[in-house]
């Protein structure tokens, strides 16, 4: 796949998540009007006759007496601001959260990072990213930004300590590719909407549970089961959504190691920042887990590595180090 | 009569569309050249600081510092004139004057504990490869350019259209680039 396929696809990859959430929005949304609003959409004049012939009373009128379903309006509205808000403010958010300060070209440092940063702006073609540093020993580096116009690269200290030329010119060709293949847009999206599902299932659960608690109205048999079928809805959008996240997550690291090793033509550099990288196995303290997918390796550190059974692989953001320096390998023609 | 119309209106639009793809990509070429041209200034900027900061510590390689003199003085003129091959292959002698100058600086543990001489050679080194990188990407899109006039049905009419295949930015015949490296493993 060249870059242009590779951008389309992770354009395609935004508008299936994207759907994908709206669905969730969605039905987490209309349950809350069915189960808990009491919401009647369409005429309930009939309905109302059979209930009453039915239970002997007449049917007590609903939380929402409207009939417009305020609960999924909602549930779109708040989930639109939020991932709304999260990718505007998202990228300045993420570099203030780990304490990252603009590099200093007057130190000799960070003067080699700026260097390695405009030798990739120029290899690559894309508009020169902003340079941060975070005051952490630990080596890592991440990119955030929502298009490649206005997008950032920041590293740590200690990646700028422990690497040399070759191998910083690596990360920063990884990070590089992360903001060509738009992965960066990607991530923040799913990061944000993630976030929304989590905040929005979370609150209908609890407004459910206290709405249920009070008053037993409306409930047939067929209604009964949709309301079982809402609420493991509630409880596993979170953890699905989360899932999908890592998913993507994964495959996108792969291939920004292969668009870095095209940028730099030299993949043994990047090889071996990661297997420096992987042996300082401390965790990066102040980058936290939510910005993890956008970093060059887990900030959790050899902690996520270690347990390499299927859920481990399944709920970490990265691939193992192991298998991307294999690939990496492979590229420079060693086995 | 019609059918006619249809025929002429596609083929105007088909020539619309192909005279202004080539236009994009000619200005997309003339201005990765143009980032070329900015390291080579840069790096043109950049050498007399160097020969100057190291010239006392590295006394005994008068002839190297004064090859990688000349190299810069003849791809300096080479710019002047404009010419794409003579500028490669001035350039090309000039980065093999300088490889020669940092390998034999390796020799000088004194130049390396000197804040000015490292900060000046790391500016170099990362011209060097901005420099590489920059070819590399005017390349890429000349290759492209190039390979889009010479398609059928575009290689009809670019010519007529008034373009030209782009000249690469390739290193001279001999140019030390080209070598194969030596490796030299007796202590």
């Amino acid at each position: 796949m060249n870059i242009y396929e590779q951008q389309s696809d992770n354009k395609r990859m935004t508008w299936l998540i994207v759907s994908a959430f709206v669905f969730f929005f969605l039905l987490i949304g209309f349950g809350f009007d069915v189960f808990v609003l009491g919401t009647r959409m369409g005429p309930s004049a009939q309905a109302d006759l059979e209930y009453a012939a039915y239970n002997g009373h007449s049917r007590p009128a609903p939380l929402n007496r409207t009939g417009f379903p305020i609960g999924t309006a909602v549930a779109l509205i708040a989930g639109a601001v939020m991932v709304f808000n999260s990718s505007s403010n998202g990228p300045r958010m993420v570099l203030q959260s780990s304490g990252a300060f603009p590099a200093d070209p007057n130190n000799p440092k960070h003067r080699q990072f700026l260097n390695v940063l405009e030798e990739m702006h120029i290899a690559s073609g894309l508009p020169m990213p902003k340079a941060f540093v975070i005051p952490d020993p630990d080596p890592n580096a991440f990119a955030t930004g929502f298009s490649p116009d206005n997008s950032y690269v920041a590293v740590t200290e200690g990646l700028l300590d422990s690497l040399n030329r070759e191998e910083l010119q690596g990360v920063v060709a990884h990070e590089m590719s992360h903001i060509r293949n738009l992965d960066i847009r990607l991530m923040t999206m799913v990061a944000a909407l993630a976030g929304a599902i989590l905040l929005i299932s979370d609150f209908a659960l609890r407004m459910g549970g206290m709405r249920r608690g009070s008053s037993r109205d409306g409930g047939g048999k067929g209604n009964a089961l949709g309301l079982i079928l809402w609420l493991v809805v509630l409880i596993l959008a979170p953890l699905i959504t989360n899932l999908m996240a890592m998913a993507i997550s994964r495959r996108r690291e792969y291939l920004a190691d292969a668009s870095a090793a095209e940028l730099t033509r030299n993949p043994m550099g990047l090889a071996s920042a990661l297997e420096k990288i992987r042996s300082a196995s401390s965790p990066t303290r102040s980058i936290r887990q939510g910005v993890a997918h956008m970093c060059i390796e887990d900030p959790r550190g050899a902690a996520a590595e270690d347990g390499s059974g299927f859920f481990a692989d399944l709920f970490s953001t990265h691939p193992p180090v192991a298998k991307r320096i294999e690939a990496l390998r492979a590229m420079a023609y060693i086995k | 009569m019609t059918i006619a119309l249809i025929v002429l209106g596609v083929l105007a639009a088909w020539l619309i569309f192909t005279f202004n793809g080539l236009i994009a990509l000619r200005n997309q070429v003339q201005n990765a050249f143009r980032q070329i041209d900015v390291q080579l200034k840069r790096r043109h900027d950049l050498i007399p600081n160097l020969v100057n900061s190291v010239k006392g510590e590295m006394k005994f390689e008068q002839d190297t510092l004064e090859k990688v003199i000349a190299a810069r003085g003849a791809a300096v003129s080479a710019s002047a004139g404009g010419k794409m091959s003579e500028i490669s292959k001035k350039e090309g002698e000039l980065s093999s004057a300088l490889g020669r100058l940092f390998a034999l600086s390796e020799n000088y543990p004194n130049l390396k504990s000197s804040d000015a001489v490292r900060t000046l050679m790391e500016e170099l080194s990362s011209t060097e490869n901005k420099i590489a990188f920059s070819r590399q990407f005017y390349n890429d899109l000349v290759t492209g350019f190039n390979t889009k006039q010479q398609v059928f049905p575009t290689n009809m009419i670019s010519a007529m259209l008034g373009f030209t295949a782009a000249e690469l930015f390739e290193l001279p015949e001999n140019s030390a680039e080209r070598e194969n490296p030596k490796v030299d493993l007796s202590v």
